[in-house]
């Protein structure tokens, strides 16, 4: 089971940095998500995979996994979901604002500082 | 008996946070009064913990009263109790500043993410919790994501972008750190780690490591290490001046960070594992430091130079970790002091520069001469002297406490060649844009910036003040630095102080 779920946590992690370089807000976005989904399975895993067990002590119990990684999963869930959201929001407010979805909203930019730097020559 | 002290600094600006948001339906004026007495409040409390700090020891807190290992631990020692209060003291001087140019009238909810800002910023430097951390560096990153985008615009929106990418990125690398730490160390309370790291197995060191080195990653993406630093000019230059100025303590959360968690991990205790992160942090920091020079030399605005500027002093910091010793601890300690106040200055002259010169803002060209260019030209010397290093303010003290220390390092040739010269290329961008600035005026057109507010201007000289005041009481404060210096030296102090807290019993 232990290679099923690092092949699964390495090609998550490989797609995310590939679509994290992309030049766009929304393969970013995709990319990062994809990153966060990575390094939840991560963190579960780190707790050593079992099958079965309980996590809290009880006398029926025939062994124990961490209960550790399972609260540590769940705070970085809540964490990554609120920040892709906002995320997301201000992706289409650059979107908006710049009028093209390119993350370094090149050409807009550009137009903008223009008039100014013909203002600095009188 | 479990102390108090660590909790409250915590606590106090979460519920401003949450009465900023309550008092909203009173109006502005209502969030104004509440910010400015949390905060006022934040830095008295602060003053008292530092004081509680110098009396005994390690102050530990147990949250629901779990002992050490199983639970979350708050720790107050002097180096957390000195970084508690520039910041409290930097926040009050932003905070006036925000509230006599209008900044906070720009959009909604200023208040409430300013007090969020500093419940994050002060849970950071209290925590002695590795997850922990990272929860509050999301609390303290997500109210920065508001400040930093607050009043909004174009470079604004864009800065803001790659800002909030970059920290993304580094949030969820920071978790694959966590995970494989706790994979190997089966906790993650940092004073436990370091306890552990000499049992740690020939085969994991190799892991241990490959965590440590990702976790370096992290903290040098919030300190703007090289060659980490690429978002900050971008996202500091185009922010409002209140919010950069509050950011000058932002980059030093990097910095403490790995000067807690690294420094404590892996010193002296840790065996083979000892010290491998201070030849990266050194060699890194005077890499950073020039690359920052270079940046206040191409800088085409003031803003920008004073991003570049604040990388710079990052990057001096940097320097002074790498060094490991007491004495270089306690002068970067000095020198964090001076920087993050200082470098709060610039940005906020800067702002009054900008609005003394209406159209021509803060780009370094020839523009008409702006009313009471002789006051703002005197500021800016005092602030161009301070930042760069020069005699007789803080900055050049802190230098030279810094080069002491690194005297008889093996690297003292470079570590000298790199500050001295960084130094002289921040001297001469500032002797260059000043000279651009105030004398090299064109009366062609007419000046169409406004006259500068007495209560704006008063806030920059009084923070400005604070670079002689530094110098004179040199004494005192250098001997504060060096018994926390002191203090942080002693790990077992650390580690048994938080291991060995009681819990709290009822009677």
């Amino acid at each position: 089971m232990e290679w099923l779920v690092a092949i699964v946590i390495g090609v998550m992690t490989a797609s995310g940095v590939y679509l994290v370089l992309r030049a766009r807000t929304f393969p970013l976005v995709l990319g990062l998500t994809l990153l966060s989904y990575a390094v939840n399975v991560f963190l579960f895993s780190m707790g050593r995979l079992q099958v079965g067990q309980a996590a809290i002590i009880s006398p029926e119990a025939s062994g124990y996994t961490d209960p550790l990684p399972q609260a540590l999963v769940l705070t970085a869930i809540v964490i990554a979901f609120g920040m892709t959201a906002f995320l997301i929001v201000l992706a289409l407010k650059a979107r908006s604002e710049l009028g093209n979805d390119h993350v370094d909203g090149m050409s807009y930019v550009a137009e903008e500082q223009a008039p100014k730097s013909k203002a600095d020559q009188t | 008996m479990s102390s108090i002290w660590p909790v409250l600094p915590v606590l106090l600006p979460l519920i401003g946070g949450i009465l900023a948001l309550f008092t909203r339906v009173g109006g502005l004026n209502w969030q104004r009064a509440v910010n400015l007495t949390m905060t006022v409040a934040l830095v008295v409390l602060t003053v008292k913990t530092l004081m509680v700090a110098g009396n005994s020891g390690h102050e530990v807190y147990l949250l629901g009263n779990w002992l050490a290992p199983f639970g979350i631990v708050l720790v107050l020692d002097q180096l957390s109790a000195l970084l508690l209060l520039v910041t409290a003291v930097l926040a009050l001087f932003a905070l006036l500043y925000a509230i006599s140019q209008d900044t906070d009238r720009q959009g909604e909810h200023f208040h409430v993410l300013y007090q969020i800002q500093l419940f994050g910023l002060n849970g950071a430097f209290l925590t002695g919790d590795l997850f922990n951390l990272f929860v509050f560096f999301e609390v303290l990153l997500l109210a920065s994501y508001g400040l930093l985008l607050h009043g909004g615009g174009r470079l604004r929106t864009k800065g803001g972008l790659h800002y909030v990418v970059i920290n993304l990125v580094g949030s969820s690398l920071f978790l694959f750190a966590v995970g494989t730490l706790y994979g190997v160390l089966g906790t993650l309370n940092i004073a436990d780690m370091a306890d552990k790291m000499a049992t740690v197995s020939p085969a994991d060191q190799g892991i241990v490591a490959a965590a440590a080195m990702l976790l370096l990653v992290v903290f040098g993406i919030k300190a703007a290490m090289f060659p980490l630093y690429l978002w900050l000019p971008g996202a500091y230059a185009h922010t409002s001046a209140a919010v950069a100025a509050l950011f000058a303590i932002m980059t030093k959360v990097g910095l403490y960070a790995i000067v807690r968690v690294h420094g404590t991990l892996f010193g002296e205790q840790a065996g083979a594992l000892a010290g491998l992160h201070l030849d990266v942090v050194l060699w890194l920091g005077m890499l950073t430091l020039l690359l920052g020079a270079f940046g206040v030399f191409a800088a085409r605005g003031l803003k920008e130079q004073a991003a570049f500027l604040v990388l710079a002093s990052v990057a001096t910091l940097l320097i002074g970790i790498g060094i490991n010793q007491a004495q270089a601890l306690s002068a970067s300690l000095y020198y964090l002091l001076h920087s993050t106040l200082m470098g709060a200055a610039f940005f906020l002259m800067a702002d009054l520069i900008a609005r003394g010169r209406g159209s021509y803002a803060d780009r370094l060209r020839s523009a008409p001469p702006m009313s009471q260019a002789i006051l703002l030209g005197s500021l800016y010397l005092v602030a161009a002297i301070s930042i760069t290093g020069m005699p007789p303010l803080s900055g050049f003290f802190g230098k030279v406490l810094l080069l002491d220390a690194a005297l008889g390092h093996p690297l003292q040739v470079w570590i000298f060649s790199a500050i001295l010269l960084g130094s002289l290329l921040m001297m001469i961008a500032m002797a260059r844009s000043g000279s651009t600035l105030f004398y090299q005026v064109n009366t062609d057109t007419h000046n169409d910036g406004q006259t500068q507010k007495s209560s704006a201007l008063a806030v920059v000289v009084a923070l400005l003040l604070i670079s002689p005041l530094m110098v004179i009481s040199a004494g005192p404060l250098t001997a504060l630095t060096q018994q926390a210096a002191a203090q942080y030296v002693d790990r077992d102090g650390y580690i048994n102080a938080v291991l060995q807290q009681p819990a709290v019993t009822r009677e």
